[in-house]
């Protein structure tokens, strides 16, 4: 037996003696000389995936307080509690727990507000967080696969909204379940039976809010979890992506230490998020189910929405047509056995527009490179202006998603603007196709013009406010030019070019290569590139002002090649 | 885009390096010089930082007391909606300040107070080239290990219990719940039913009906079912107008299912099943407030707007000796969404 | 309206459809406020008031009604409407109607209250109809414990359909829409059941009876009075202006948060 080189670490504290006992079991060391020094960069828009980690642990604590007092039993019942309008109204028990929790559990109300709160700004946090980070190319080699859990996330979060909206049994999840088990219904061939499984019987039947507690309750918040450790676990692999700018290089990492900066902030943000939330809960409604009633098939209100973040699927259920031209989209098919029925008007919209958004949400780390032929490693991000082509296509992509999102809401456009509700879904109809191609034109024309106006800053200086008569009598006014800090940060992007078909292994040009060509031209051929040392450098020759002027317009005229 | 009449493609387009490379960038100068903070050089405006923070603190204990009164001073048992309201404001408010207190104060001390000099860290490959040679050959002295490529029989078979294994996992869903059948082609209507009011359950008299109204119908004695009222009601409830006869245009075959003018239409959408019930008396159409779609009753509610692919099925009804109306017959078609059996 | 789906796009539009909302609700308030909250005068009427109906008729209705209400093509025949829905639509502003439309809108009251009481009083003296409520049915029911919960189900059952669960309003087809009811009058609330006025049905008295009205406005000014125990209602319009709330409040407090964390300190 060898005999240990050095005597054994003896801690002096009483604090230092248990980090010791734990240290020398689990390595705690390790941990710390991993993490505690750890750089983030600083950046306000990075601060969107706190948001939704922080709500959704505000979810975790609230939702356990509520399965405390919440039954999600669909046995009939009569209301006894205190609230007056609803007294002896026939009902589930779920509602009437529900009821319950927020009329006679003393902070029961506020706990659901909160909880309903932060729910909606969870989506609403991922949501944004994902649009971050596909404007600034974050979803770029090696965080490919990260950009797919978060897409996976988005749609565990969708599921955890959903299934948590129908829990109390009232009016209006009740016909949002109903609309449901509608579409269900239209799945060729094995809707009907997979409606039946889901509502162990006939709609409503008394099994659907039990099987949906379950779901919110334990399996979606489990898989989150799980992909969130994930999505956290390589985050710390990759280490996070940073702005381009001066000192920041694709190598290395500028911001500040965990400990104590980052640590304290992104801590103290927790409660920052927790204290909106809370001051939002309590000052204003949301989802007043004692307004609603419990649930019942006969009645149903105006207004009669899901929440927002499944609007869109909403939307383009109302978006689509029964009939086109008279001719109806329902279908019903001659088969040998009998007559069966395809329902498109209820299945295209309801999987359609979906399908489409998520397979090019996942699609798109590799769409990308494939167009650019890029397979480098990227850790600096883009500004959205600089890579013109993505924010277009993003553009395109939230005007498509909005135009659905209006539409969810048609009835309450029409009232509050004063315009028929018929109107609303037509034009509505014709923006479905027409919004997401203006929304491409017009991000790329911004983004190209704003990136002419950085290479004008970049060549001409900015404009300083004071105005200088010139001995032969004219007046300029002066331009001061960048300090080189500034200036870095508007000339260090690349700018794409437009790749031609290139021959491959056998020498020659495959059909997906030319495809791939003509889209890259078509992404491409407009571009805007970064000044170069010797552009400013002439830029600066012909310092007559007048000349400056008139060389601005061909300069930063948009480059052909 | 416009007047590009380009097509020289002389870019430098080599693979790797697409878009940039061989032009001439600006150097990159380096993080701009640290500059110090008011706190780090006037120590009065590091006091007040420290005392602001502190103060930010005490703010979130008096948020916490904030709660507390909030909490114990109302009680539910006699709160009016007011006092409830009450109750639900103070406790936001005590939460939003005991939270925002000690996020503000710990946040302000993070960017007043502690060092504020941005960190170069260098970014390390993800996957060292060694570490991939030496993986690459211990996945491969593994698998030979196991010796699958040299015993195909076992790989097979077990290939063959791994697909099949699964299944009952999937095959023990099957009892949660019955087979449809054929119950989504019948209501609780059938001939005799008498048609009474929700929710009170009152039989209705023709002559209760006058021109322009609207009545909400369930079947006689669904109140009464002891179990799947609820699924019953689902499929039958029934909207109950009545226009002037001649602005009904019954199709060959339904000239007897109304009453003077009274007609009878299943309120569930054929499009997804909201609860069909917004009859508009002087138009005579019916809109759907979930997907508006909208039905036209002077057309046997044929759909003339929205998402609905087929017409609302109608009740059949007459009058009893009583005075009383009755459905004649249950609906003719499956009520509600269609779906794949439908037909 | 093709400008106005465009500008919906704009960042600002969210904005600007929650301050319409909160603008319309408050308006909505306002017009509560000034509405004439005086109970049903008596329902019988004497001649005098009949002639002096006429007059008035005459010279403010029959343009659009006809001489005699007997209806033109601009608006319906009179006879047999009742004093209630005279009292209804003029008592409300919806008549006389500024402008053909899709549906007459409230607007500032015409007539004072006797000048109202006479036009009901012309018009029920041409035809039998539904007649102003007696102010029995118009005070909340105290008697009942259970009006509140039973005028609700009544309520959901046969007006939340257009009229929201919360009454907040809803929208109809092409242009029409059934208002809020809140802040509209006891009395109005009961005539417009009674009349069905514009497109909506009427709920005669064996549809609805009038003790079944009564419990209809005991829940309706129960909610109204009471409010909302979670605090701001939004407009009541439902999970539309809480997911509109959280991406502009909401997020925007959020976002100046992050703004004002990442920034540096002076």
């Amino acid at each position: 037996m060898s005999v240990p080189s050095a005597t054994p670490y003896e801690a002096k504290t009483r604090l230092g003696r248990v980090t010791n006992f734990v240290d020398s079991r689990v390595n705690g060391s390790g941990i710390v000389k991993g993490l505690g020094r750890k750089v983030f960069p600083d950046h306000w828009s990075f601060m969107f995936g706190e948001v939704a980690l922080y709500c959704f642990v505000i979810l975790l604590l609230t939702g356990t307080f509520l399965t405390f007092f919440f039954d999600p039993s669909m046995a009939e019942t009569h209301y006894e509690g205190s609230y007056v309008p609803l007294r002896g109204v026939e009902m589930s028990v779920a509602y009437e727990s529900s009821l319950n929790i927020s009329f006679d559990v003393r902070g029961g109300l506020f706990m659901r507000q909160v909880h309903h709160w932060s729910a909606l700004l969870f989506v609403a946090a991922v949501s944004v967080h994902m649009l971050r980070v596909f404007f600034t190319g974050a979803f770029r080699k090696p965080r490919e696969l990260n950009w797919v859990v978060g897409g996976v996330l988005l749609i565990l979060s969708l599921a955890a909204g959903f299934t948590g909206y129908s829990l109390p049994d009232d009016l209006l999840s009740g016909n949002g379940l109903r609309i449901i088990d509608g579409v269900i219904k239209s799945v060729p061939v094995v809707g009907t039976y997979i409606s039946f499984f889901l509502f162990g019987g006939e709609f409503p039947g008394t099994a659907i809010i039990g099987r949906l507690y379950m779901l919110h309750i334990l399996l979606v918040p489990a898989l989150i979890l799980l992909m969130i450790a994930i999505h956290l676990f390589m985050v710390v692999i990759h280490k996070h992506t940073q702005f381009r700018g001066p000192g920041r290089t694709n190598n290395n990492v500028v911001g500040y230490p965990v400990g104590p900066v980052y640590a304290a902030k992104a801590g103290g943000f927790f409660f920052i998020v927790f204290g909106v939330i809370a001051i939002i809960a309590g000052f204003f409604t949301i989802n007043p189910i004692w307004n609603y009633g419990p649930y019942d098939p006969s009645p149903v209100s105006a207004g009669t929405q899901p929440d927002w973040y499944i609007g869109w699927v909403d939307g383009a259920l109302r978006l689509m047509p029964g009939f086109i031209g008279g001719f109806p989209l329902e279908w019903v098919i001659p088969f040998p056995w009998g007559d069966n029925t395809l329902s498109l008007n209820v299945l295209l919209p309801a999987l359609g527009p979906a399908g489409l958004v998520f397979t090019l949400l996942f699609a798109w780390p590799w769409i990308e490179a494939w167009l650019t032929k890029d397979k480098r490693v990227h850790n600096l991000l883009d500004r959205p202006r600089n890579a013109p082509y993505r924010t277009a296509v993003g553009v395109a992509g939230i005007t498509f998603y909005c135009v659905m999102w209006a539409a969810a809401s048609s009835d309450l456009i029409a009232t509050h603007f004063h315009v028929s509700l018929n109107d609303v879904t037509y034009w509505l109809r014709v923006l479905f196709f027409v919004g997401p191609i203006l929304g491409f034109i017009i991000a790329r024309r911004i983004a190209l013009a704003l990136q002419r106006k950085d290479r004008e800053i970049v060549l001409h200086g900015v404009e300083s406010g004071r105005i200088v008569r010139l001995p032969h009598g004219e007046y300029i006014e002066v331009h001061e030019p960048l300090d080189e800090y500034k200036r870095y940060r508007l000339v260090d992007f690349e700018a794409y070019k437009a790749i031609p078909a290139q021959l491959d292994a056998n020498g020659k040009v495959s059909g997906k290569e030319k495809r791939r060509a003509k889209l890259s031209r078509f992404f491409f051929e407009d571009r805007v590139a970064p000044v170069t040392p010797s552009e400013l450098a002439n830029a600066h020759h012909h310092e007559s002002p007048s000349e400056v002027e008139a060389k601005a317009n061909d300069q930063a005229s948009i480059e052909q090649r | 885009m416009g007047d590009h009449s380009h097509g020289s493609p002389n870019t430098s387009g080599t693979v790797a390096t697409a878009g940039q490379g061989d032009e001439e960038k600006f150097q990159n100068p380096g993080l701009p010089p640290h500059r110090p903070r008011l706190a780090d050089t006037n120590p009065r405006a590091e006091k007040r930082a420290e005392r602001q923070v502190a103060s930010l603190f005490i703010v979130s204990i008096i948020g916490t007391i904030v709660f507390f009164i909030g909490y114990f001073s109302i009680h539910l048992d006699d709160a009016s909606i007011a006092e409830l309201r009450l109750q639900n404001i103070l406790l936001g408010l005590g939460t939003a300040f005991a939270m925002l207190g000690i996020g503000v104060g710990i946040v302000h001390w993070a960017k007043t107070l502690m060092p504020d000099h941005e960190i170069t860290e260098e970014r390390h490959e993800i996957r060292p080239e060694e570490d991939r040679v030496i993986a690459e050959k211990m996945v491969g002295d593994i698998i030979e290990e196991t010796g699958i490529k040299r015993r195909p029989l076992i790989r097979n078979t077990l290939l063959g219990a791994m697909v099949l294994a699964p299944l009952p996992a999937i095959a023990v869903f099957r009892d949660l719940g019955p087979l449809p059948g054929d119950t989504l082609r019948h209501t609780m209507w059938e001939a005799g039913t008498r048609l009474v009011r929700d929710p009170s359950g009152t039989a209705i008299k023709a002559a209760d009906v006058t021109v322009g109204s609207a009545f909400h119908v369930i079947p006689n004695g669904l109140k009464d079912l002891p179990e799947h009222k609820l699924e019953e009601k689902a499929k039958a409830v029934v909207l109950l107008m009545r226009l002037n006869p001649e602005d009904l245009n019954p199709s060959p075959g339904r000239e007897d299912w109304a009453v003077d003018g009274i007609v009878a239409y299943s309120k569930i959408c054929t499009h997804v099943g909201c609860p069909v019930a917004l009859y508009e008396q002087q138009t005579h159409h019916l809109l759907c407030p979930c997907h508006q779609s909208t039905f036209d009753v002077t057309q046997e509610c044929k759909v003339i707007f929205g998402p609905a692919g087929h017409a609302l099925p109608q009740l059949p009804i007459a009058v009893d000796d009583e005075g009383y109306l009755i459905a004649t017959s249950d609906f003719k078609e499956p009520v509600g969404p269609s779906y794949w059996e439908r037909g | 309206m093709k400008a106005l789906s465009q500008r919906r796009r704009h960042p600002l539009a969210a904005v600007a459809l929650l301050l319409l909302g909160l603008l319309v609700t408050g308006g909505l308030y306002a017009v509560a406020n000034g509405a004439n909250q005086a109970q049903a005068a008596t329902t019988t009427y004497t001649a005098e008031d009949v002639s002096e109906g006429e007059k008035l008729f005459v010279a403010n209705c029959a343009t659009c009604h006809g001489i005699e209400a007997s209806g033109t093509e601009n608006g319906p025949s009179l006879v047999g409407v009742g004093a209630a829905s005279v009292d209804f639509q003029v008592g409300t502003g919806r008549m006389p109607m500024a402008m053909q439309g899709p549906q007459a809108q409230e607007k500032p009251v015409q007539f004072n209250e006797e000048q109202t009481a006479e036009l009901a009083a012309y018009v029920s003296s041409l035809g039998a109809g539904p007649s102003v409520p007696d102010s029995e049915y118009l005070e909340p029911d105290t008697s009942d414990e259970e009006a509140s919960a039973n005028g609700g189900e009544l309520f959901r059952v046969n007006c939340a359909m257009c009229h929201n669960a919360a009454a907040a309003g809803g929208a109809l087809t092409r242009g029409k829409f059934a208002p809020s009811l809140d802040g509209v009058s006891e009395k109005h609330i009961y005539e417009a059941m009674a009349t069905g006025p514009q497109n909506m049905p009427v709920f005669n008295d064996t549809n609805i009876t009038p003790d079944e009205k009564q419990d209809i406005i005991t829940f309706l000014k129960d909610i109204e009075t009471s409010g909302s125990p979670g605090g701001a209602q939004l407009g009541s319009l439902g999970p539309v202006s809480e997911g509109l709330f959280i991406w502009t409040a909401g997020l925007g407090i959020i976002i100046a948060f992050t703004i004002w964390l990442t920034s540096r300190s002076s």
